[in-house]
Protein backbone atom coordinates (compact mmCIF):
# COMPACT_ATOMS: atom_id res chain seq x y z
CA UNK A 1 0.00 0.00 0.00
CA UNK A 2 2.85 2.23 1.23
CA UNK A 3 4.70 1.99 -2.60
CA UNK A 4 1.43 2.99 -4.26
CA UNK A 5 0.67 5.70 -2.16
CA UNK A 6 4.33 6.71 -2.75
CA UNK A 7 3.94 6.36 -6.52
CA UNK A 8 0.74 8.78 -6.50
CA UNK A 9 2.63 11.48 -4.57
CA UNK A 10 5.44 11.17 -7.13
CA UNK A 11 2.58 11.69 -9.85
CA UNK A 12 1.19 15.03 -8.17
CA UNK A 13 4.53 16.39 -7.98
CA UNK A 14 5.51 15.74 -11.29
CA UNK A 15 2.67 17.16 -12.70
CA UNK A 16 2.58 20.22 -10.17
CA UNK A 17 6.28 20.92 -11.20
CA UNK A 18 4.78 20.39 -14.84
CA UNK A 19 2.53 23.13 -13.69
CA UNK A 20 4.75 25.57 -12.36
CA UNK A 21 6.83 25.12 -15.55
CA UNK A 22 4.13 25.85 -17.87
CA UNK A 23 3.20 28.73 -15.79
CA UNK A 24 6.83 30.13 -16.19
CA UNK A 25 7.26 29.68 -19.69
CA UNK A 26 3.64 31.22 -20.01
CA UNK A 27 4.56 33.73 -18.01
CA UNK A 28 7.62 34.64 -19.74
CA UNK A 29 5.89 34.42 -23.25
CA UNK A 30 2.47 35.88 -23.16
CA UNK A 31 3.19 38.54 -20.64
CA UNK A 32 5.78 40.54 -22.96
CA UNK A 33 4.49 43.85 -23.64
CA UNK A 34 6.57 45.66 -25.92
CA UNK A 35 9.66 44.01 -28.29
CA UNK A 36 11.57 47.34 -28.34
CA UNK A 37 12.25 46.93 -24.56
CA UNK A 38 13.06 43.03 -25.03
CA UNK A 39 15.23 43.13 -28.14
CA UNK A 40 18.37 44.86 -26.70
CA UNK A 41 18.14 42.04 -23.93
CA UNK A 42 17.48 38.84 -26.06
CA UNK A 43 20.98 40.74 -28.12
CA UNK A 44 22.69 40.33 -25.11
CA UNK A 45 21.65 36.47 -24.12
CA UNK A 46 22.34 35.93 -27.71
CA UNK A 47 25.73 36.81 -27.50
CA UNK A 48 25.84 34.43 -24.04
CA UNK A 49 23.90 31.38 -25.61
CA UNK A 50 24.26 31.91 -29.74
CA UNK A 51 27.96 33.52 -30.30
CA UNK A 52 30.14 31.46 -27.68
CA UNK A 53 28.62 28.16 -28.24
CA UNK A 54 30.02 28.80 -32.07
CA UNK A 55 32.93 27.30 -31.37
CA UNK A 56 32.18 24.36 -30.16
CA UNK A 57 29.25 24.23 -32.88
CA UNK A 58 31.38 24.30 -35.83
CA UNK A 59 34.29 22.16 -34.68
CA UNK A 60 32.02 19.27 -34.01
CA UNK A 61 30.05 19.78 -37.24
CA UNK A 62 33.55 19.37 -38.93
CA UNK A 63 35.02 16.00 -37.23
CA UNK A 64 31.19 14.52 -36.97
CA UNK A 65 31.07 15.52 -41.07
CA UNK A 66 34.73 14.49 -41.74
CA UNK A 67 34.59 10.91 -39.34
CA UNK A 68 30.75 10.22 -41.26
CA UNK A 69 32.92 10.91 -44.35
CA UNK A 70 35.57 8.62 -43.78
CA UNK A 71 33.29 5.42 -42.26
CA UNK A 72 30.85 5.85 -44.93
CA UNK A 73 33.48 5.83 -47.78
CA UNK A 74 35.25 2.80 -46.06
CA UNK A 75 32.18 0.79 -46.17
CA UNK A 76 30.98 2.00 -49.72
CA UNK A 77 33.57 1.26 -51.36
CA UNK A 78 33.70 -2.19 -50.79
CA UNK A 79 30.35 -2.12 -53.10
CA UNK A 80 32.18 -0.03 -55.83
CA UNK A 81 28.77 2.93 -54.57
CA UNK A 82 31.33 5.34 -53.30
CA UNK A 83 29.61 8.02 -54.95
CA UNK A 84 26.57 7.97 -52.57
CA UNK A 85 28.99 8.89 -49.70
CA UNK A 86 27.34 12.42 -50.40
CA UNK A 87 23.68 11.63 -49.67
CA UNK A 88 25.04 9.40 -46.97
CA UNK A 89 26.57 12.18 -45.17
CA UNK A 90 24.24 14.66 -46.32
CA UNK A 91 20.93 12.83 -44.84
CA UNK A 92 22.16 12.11 -41.72
CA UNK A 93 23.83 15.09 -41.00
CA UNK A 94 20.30 16.94 -41.61
CA UNK A 95 17.44 14.24 -40.50
CA UNK A 96 19.48 13.46 -37.31
CA UNK A 97 22.70 14.28 -36.17
CA UNK A 98 22.55 17.92 -36.95
CA UNK A 99 19.23 18.85 -34.66
CA UNK A 100 20.35 16.29 -32.25
CA UNK A 101 24.14 16.53 -31.77
CA UNK A 102 23.27 20.33 -31.61
CA UNK A 103 20.25 20.13 -29.24
CA UNK A 104 22.90 18.03 -27.22
CA UNK A 105 26.33 20.35 -27.03
CA UNK A 106 23.71 23.25 -26.66
CA UNK A 107 22.48 21.97 -23.57
CA UNK A 108 25.49 21.49 -22.26
CA UNK A 109 27.62 24.61 -23.22
CA UNK A 110 24.22 26.86 -23.22
CA UNK A 111 21.69 25.19 -21.04
CA UNK A 112 23.35 24.78 -18.30
CA UNK A 113 25.71 28.24 -17.95
CA UNK A 114 21.65 29.65 -18.37
CA UNK A 115 20.61 27.54 -15.35
CA UNK A 116 23.75 28.30 -13.24
CA UNK A 117 23.55 31.91 -13.86
CA UNK A 118 19.65 31.72 -13.04
CA UNK A 119 20.21 29.53 -10.05
CA UNK A 120 23.36 32.09 -8.91
CA UNK A 121 20.70 35.07 -9.14
CA UNK A 122 18.23 33.12 -6.97
CA UNK A 123 20.77 32.35 -4.36
CA UNK A 124 21.65 35.86 -3.61
CA UNK A 125 18.27 37.03 -3.86
CA UNK A 126 18.74 38.58 -6.97
CA UNK A 127 15.32 37.49 -8.19
CA UNK A 128 13.53 38.76 -4.88
CA UNK A 129 15.68 42.10 -5.43
CA UNK A 130 14.18 42.23 -8.44
CA UNK A 131 10.63 41.70 -7.29
CA UNK A 132 11.25 44.02 -4.88
CA UNK A 133 11.60 47.43 -6.95
CA UNK A 134 8.21 46.09 -9.33
CA UNK A 135 10.14 44.42 -12.11
CA UNK A 136 9.13 41.09 -13.21
CA UNK A 137 12.03 38.42 -13.44
CA UNK A 138 9.94 36.68 -15.96
CA UNK A 139 10.39 39.47 -18.19
CA UNK A 140 13.92 40.67 -17.73
CA UNK A 141 15.36 37.06 -17.14
CA UNK A 142 13.48 34.49 -18.43
CA UNK A 143 12.11 36.05 -21.49
CA UNK A 144 15.05 37.34 -23.13
CA UNK A 145 17.24 33.89 -22.85
CA UNK A 146 14.01 32.08 -24.16
CA UNK A 147 14.10 33.71 -27.12
CA UNK A 148 17.91 34.10 -27.57
CA UNK A 149 17.59 30.39 -27.17
CA UNK A 150 14.53 29.91 -29.47
CA UNK A 151 16.73 31.74 -32.02
CA UNK A 152 20.25 30.45 -31.93
CA UNK A 153 19.24 26.57 -31.90
CA UNK A 154 17.90 26.78 -35.78
CA UNK A 155 20.62 29.08 -36.63
CA UNK A 156 23.26 26.53 -34.42
CA UNK A 157 22.00 23.90 -36.61
CA UNK A 158 22.38 25.12 -39.85
CA UNK A 159 25.87 25.91 -39.41
CA UNK A 160 26.47 22.43 -37.65
CA UNK A 161 24.77 21.06 -41.14
CA UNK A 162 26.80 23.35 -43.73
CA UNK A 163 30.08 22.63 -41.97
CA UNK A 164 29.56 18.88 -41.46
CA UNK A 165 28.85 18.37 -45.09
CA UNK A 166 31.81 20.49 -45.85
CA UNK A 167 33.89 18.03 -44.25
CA UNK A 168 32.35 15.03 -45.56
CA UNK A 169 33.26 16.65 -48.79
CA UNK A 170 36.61 16.72 -47.63
CA UNK A 171 37.57 13.86 -47.03
CA UNK A 172 35.63 12.13 -49.71
CA UNK A 173 36.13 14.30 -52.65
CA UNK A 174 39.58 16.36 -51.27
CA UNK A 175 41.01 13.03 -49.46
CA UNK A 176 39.63 9.82 -51.12
CA UNK A 177 39.06 11.14 -54.52
CA UNK A 178 35.39 10.67 -55.30
CA UNK A 179 34.52 12.66 -58.19
CA UNK A 180 33.32 15.94 -57.58
CA UNK A 181 30.66 16.61 -59.62
CA UNK A 182 28.74 13.07 -58.62
CA UNK A 183 29.05 13.67 -55.05
CA UNK A 184 27.05 17.10 -55.49
CA UNK A 185 25.03 15.85 -57.95
CA UNK A 186 23.81 12.66 -56.11
CA UNK A 187 23.25 14.57 -53.19
CA UNK A 188 20.90 17.19 -54.77
CA UNK A 189 19.06 14.18 -56.09
CA UNK A 190 18.53 12.83 -52.74
CA UNK A 191 17.87 15.83 -50.12
CA UNK A 192 13.95 17.07 -50.25
CA UNK A 193 13.17 20.47 -49.49
CA UNK A 194 9.96 19.26 -47.38
CA UNK A 195 11.59 16.12 -45.99
CA UNK A 196 15.42 17.29 -45.26
CA UNK A 197 15.25 20.63 -44.36
CA UNK A 198 11.84 21.65 -43.76
CA UNK A 199 11.93 18.63 -40.91
CA UNK A 200 15.10 19.64 -39.32
CA UNK A 201 14.24 23.08 -39.11
CA UNK A 202 10.95 21.22 -36.99
CA UNK A 203 13.42 19.46 -34.95
CA UNK A 204 15.67 22.39 -33.69
CA UNK A 205 13.21 24.54 -33.32
CA UNK A 206 11.40 21.78 -31.07
CA UNK A 207 14.64 21.22 -29.49
CA UNK A 208 14.88 24.36 -28.39
CA UNK A 209 12.00 24.74 -26.91
CA UNK A 210 12.51 21.87 -24.61
CA UNK A 211 16.48 22.88 -24.17
CA UNK A 212 15.61 26.37 -22.75
CA UNK A 213 12.31 25.32 -21.05
CA UNK A 214 14.13 23.09 -19.01
CA UNK A 215 17.42 25.18 -18.29
CA UNK A 216 15.28 28.21 -17.27
CA UNK A 217 12.78 26.06 -14.93
CA UNK A 218 15.43 23.99 -13.42
CA UNK A 219 17.76 27.23 -12.57
CA UNK A 220 14.52 29.16 -11.26
CA UNK A 221 13.48 26.63 -9.43
CA UNK A 222 16.95 26.11 -7.79
CA UNK A 223 17.18 25.16 -3.91
CA UNK A 224 18.84 28.27 -3.33
CA UNK A 225 22.53 26.75 -2.28
CA UNK A 226 25.66 26.39 -3.61
CA UNK A 227 24.34 22.63 -3.77
CA UNK A 228 20.97 23.88 -5.40
CA UNK A 229 22.55 25.47 -7.71
CA UNK A 230 24.89 22.59 -8.80
CA UNK A 231 22.26 20.11 -8.78
CA UNK A 232 19.94 22.16 -11.34
CA UNK A 233 23.01 22.44 -13.60
CA UNK A 234 23.23 18.77 -13.61
CA UNK A 235 20.22 18.17 -13.59
CA UNK A 236 19.64 20.40 -16.84
CA UNK A 237 21.73 18.81 -18.77
CA UNK A 238 20.53 14.85 -17.89
CA UNK A 239 17.31 15.73 -18.39
CA UNK A 240 17.13 17.92 -21.39
CA UNK A 241 19.66 15.49 -23.00
CA UNK A 242 17.31 12.73 -22.31
CA UNK A 243 14.25 14.92 -23.22
CA UNK A 244 15.67 15.81 -26.89
CA UNK A 245 16.81 12.02 -27.49
CA UNK A 246 13.45 10.61 -26.97
CA UNK A 247 11.52 13.53 -28.48
CA UNK A 248 13.93 13.40 -31.47
CA UNK A 249 12.52 9.40 -31.69
CA UNK A 250 8.81 10.32 -31.46
CA UNK A 251 9.28 12.99 -34.12
CA UNK A 252 11.49 10.88 -36.56
CA UNK A 253 8.77 8.32 -36.32
CA UNK A 254 6.29 10.91 -36.90
CA UNK A 255 8.46 12.40 -40.33
CA UNK A 256 9.89 9.27 -41.64
CA UNK A 257 7.81 6.49 -39.92
CA UNK A 258 4.77 6.18 -42.64
CA UNK B 1 32.83 44.08 -23.59
CA UNK B 2 30.93 46.83 -25.24
CA UNK B 3 27.62 46.73 -26.22
CA UNK B 4 28.57 48.01 -29.74
CA UNK B 5 31.09 45.07 -30.04
CA UNK B 6 28.55 42.58 -28.50
CA UNK B 7 26.23 43.88 -31.22
CA UNK B 8 28.41 43.23 -34.41
CA UNK B 9 29.13 39.79 -33.06
CA UNK B 10 25.45 38.98 -32.69
CA UNK B 11 24.82 40.74 -36.01
CA UNK B 12 27.78 38.47 -37.57
CA UNK B 13 26.34 35.18 -35.80
CA UNK B 14 22.89 35.84 -37.20
CA UNK B 15 24.07 36.21 -40.59
CA UNK B 16 26.43 33.28 -40.58
CA UNK B 17 23.52 31.01 -39.34
CA UNK B 18 21.39 32.08 -42.20
CA UNK B 19 24.06 31.69 -44.86
CA UNK B 20 24.29 28.46 -43.52
CA UNK B 21 20.84 27.72 -44.06
CA UNK B 22 20.88 29.32 -47.71
CA UNK B 23 23.77 27.01 -48.93
CA UNK B 24 21.85 24.18 -47.07
CA UNK B 25 18.20 25.14 -49.47
CA UNK B 26 20.51 25.74 -52.72
CA UNK B 27 23.66 24.15 -52.83
CA UNK B 28 22.33 21.15 -50.80
CA UNK B 29 18.59 20.85 -51.56
CA UNK B 30 19.42 22.40 -55.10
CA UNK B 31 16.08 24.55 -54.68
CA UNK B 32 15.35 27.51 -56.85
CA UNK B 33 13.01 29.36 -54.12
CA UNK B 34 11.89 31.68 -56.83
CA UNK B 35 9.96 28.58 -58.72
CA UNK B 36 7.11 27.75 -56.38
CA UNK B 37 6.09 24.26 -58.01
CA UNK B 38 2.35 24.41 -58.98
CA UNK B 39 1.47 20.69 -59.65
CA UNK B 40 -1.79 19.29 -61.12
CA UNK B 41 -2.67 15.16 -60.49
CA UNK B 42 -3.12 12.29 -62.72
CA UNK B 43 -4.49 8.85 -61.36
CA UNK B 44 -3.47 5.68 -62.88
CA UNK B 45 -4.39 1.90 -62.67
CA UNK B 46 -2.55 -0.96 -62.86
CA UNK B 47 -2.45 -4.62 -62.62
CA UNK B 48 0.53 -4.63 -60.56
CA UNK B 49 2.58 -2.29 -59.37
CA UNK B 50 5.30 -4.09 -58.12
CA UNK B 51 7.27 -2.19 -55.43
CA UNK B 52 6.06 1.27 -56.33
CA UNK B 53 6.44 3.61 -53.47
CA UNK B 54 5.28 7.00 -52.81
CA UNK B 55 7.73 9.82 -53.35
CA UNK B 56 8.73 7.38 -56.59
CA UNK B 57 9.96 9.56 -59.44
CA UNK B 58 8.03 10.26 -62.41
CA UNK B 59 10.02 10.44 -65.45
CA UNK B 60 10.01 11.07 -69.28
CA UNK B 61 12.72 9.92 -71.03
CA UNK B 62 14.80 10.06 -67.88
CA UNK B 63 14.24 13.38 -66.91
CA UNK B 64 12.28 13.71 -63.66
CA UNK B 65 8.35 15.72 -64.07
CA UNK B 66 6.79 14.83 -60.58
CA UNK B 67 6.28 12.24 -58.27
CA UNK B 68 3.94 9.44 -57.05
CA UNK B 69 1.45 11.45 -54.51
CA UNK B 70 -0.35 7.84 -53.23
CA UNK B 71 -0.78 4.17 -53.76
CA UNK B 72 -3.81 2.64 -53.15
CA UNK B 73 -6.21 -0.28 -54.08
CA UNK B 74 -9.33 1.13 -55.40
CA UNK B 75 -11.81 -0.85 -53.23
CA UNK B 76 -14.26 -1.02 -56.50
CA UNK B 77 -12.18 -2.73 -58.88
CA UNK B 78 -9.48 -4.24 -56.64
CA UNK B 79 -6.75 -3.29 -58.39
CA UNK B 80 -3.63 -0.79 -57.46
CA UNK B 81 -4.92 3.10 -57.95
CA UNK B 82 -1.50 5.49 -58.29
CA UNK B 83 -2.03 9.47 -57.64
CA UNK B 84 0.73 10.88 -59.51
CA UNK B 85 1.63 15.03 -58.94
CA UNK B 86 2.80 16.50 -61.92
CA UNK B 87 4.62 19.81 -62.51
CA UNK B 88 2.34 22.29 -63.96
CA UNK B 89 5.07 23.29 -66.10
CA UNK B 90 4.51 19.77 -68.06
CA UNK B 91 1.36 20.13 -69.07
CA UNK B 92 1.77 19.41 -72.77
CA UNK B 93 0.65 15.67 -72.35
CA UNK B 94 -2.62 14.38 -74.78
CA UNK B 95 -4.34 11.54 -73.67
CA UNK B 96 -2.98 9.25 -75.61
CA UNK B 97 0.12 9.23 -73.35
CA UNK B 98 0.96 5.71 -71.47
CA UNK B 99 2.79 4.98 -68.15
CA UNK B 100 4.91 2.22 -67.19
CA UNK B 101 6.53 1.29 -64.05
CA UNK B 102 10.15 0.67 -64.36
CA UNK B 103 13.43 -0.11 -62.45
CA UNK B 104 15.92 1.95 -62.63
CA UNK B 105 19.62 -0.44 -62.59
CA UNK B 106 18.79 -4.32 -62.14
CA UNK B 107 17.78 -3.98 -58.54
CA UNK B 108 17.34 0.13 -58.31
CA UNK B 109 14.37 1.75 -56.60
CA UNK B 110 11.15 1.23 -58.94
CA UNK B 111 9.62 4.78 -60.94
CA UNK B 112 7.23 5.59 -63.16
CA UNK B 113 7.84 6.03 -66.86
CA UNK B 114 5.27 8.60 -68.68
CA UNK B 115 5.65 8.50 -72.60
CA UNK B 116 3.68 11.45 -73.89
CA UNK B 117 1.42 10.20 -76.94
CA UNK B 118 0.92 12.07 -80.02
CA UNK B 119 0.06 15.35 -80.63
CA UNK B 120 -2.88 15.63 -82.94
CA UNK B 121 -5.29 18.48 -82.98
CA UNK B 122 -8.23 16.89 -81.52
CA UNK B 123 -6.38 15.41 -79.32
CA UNK B 124 -7.15 16.50 -75.11
CA UNK B 125 -4.45 17.63 -72.70
CA UNK B 126 -4.51 15.69 -69.73
CA UNK B 127 -5.40 17.86 -66.58
CA UNK B 128 -6.44 17.61 -63.21
CA UNK B 129 -7.91 14.81 -62.14
CA UNK B 130 -7.76 12.81 -65.36
CA UNK B 131 -6.59 9.26 -65.76
CA UNK B 132 -4.38 7.60 -67.74
CA UNK B 133 -5.54 4.89 -69.31
CA UNK B 134 -2.64 3.51 -71.25
CA UNK B 135 -0.36 1.62 -67.80
CA UNK B 136 1.94 -1.24 -67.94
CA UNK B 137 2.94 -2.46 -64.77
CA UNK B 138 5.99 -3.64 -63.20
CA UNK B 139 7.90 -6.41 -64.19
CA UNK B 140 8.29 -8.54 -61.33
CA UNK B 141 11.70 -10.79 -60.99
CA UNK B 142 9.98 -13.68 -59.22
CA UNK B 143 7.33 -13.80 -61.98
CA UNK B 144 9.57 -13.75 -64.87
CA UNK B 145 11.64 -16.68 -63.40
CA UNK B 146 8.41 -18.69 -63.22
CA UNK B 147 7.58 -17.74 -66.62
CA UNK B 148 10.87 -18.61 -68.17
CA UNK B 149 10.81 -22.39 -66.10
CA UNK B 150 7.43 -23.03 -67.40
CA UNK B 151 8.34 -21.86 -70.85
CA UNK B 152 11.32 -24.49 -71.11
CA UNK B 153 9.64 -26.83 -69.91
CA UNK B 154 7.20 -27.21 -72.73
CA UNK B 155 10.24 -26.82 -74.90
CA UNK B 156 11.12 -30.09 -73.78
Amino acid sequence: MDAIAKLGRYGIDWLARLGQAGLMLFGAIFTITSVKQLWPLVIKQLYHIGVLSLLIITVSGLFIGMVLGLQGYTILVDFGTEDSLGPMVALSLLRELGPVVTALLFAGRAGSAVAAEIGLMKTTEQLASMEMMAVDPLKRVVAPRFWAGMISMPLLTFIFCAVGIWGGHLVGVVWKGIDAGAFWSILNASVEWQQDIVNCVIKSVVFALVVMWIALFKGYSAFPTAEGVSKATTETVVHSSLAVLALDFLLTAWMFGS
Amino acid sequence: MNSRKIELLVGGFILAGLIAFAVLVIKVADIDPTQQAQQYQLTAYFDNIGGLKVRAPIKVGGVVVGRVAKVELDVTELVPKVTMSIDSRFNQFTDTSSVSILTSGLLGEQYIGLTPGFILDEENYLADGDVVEDTRSAVVLEELIGQFLYSSDEGE
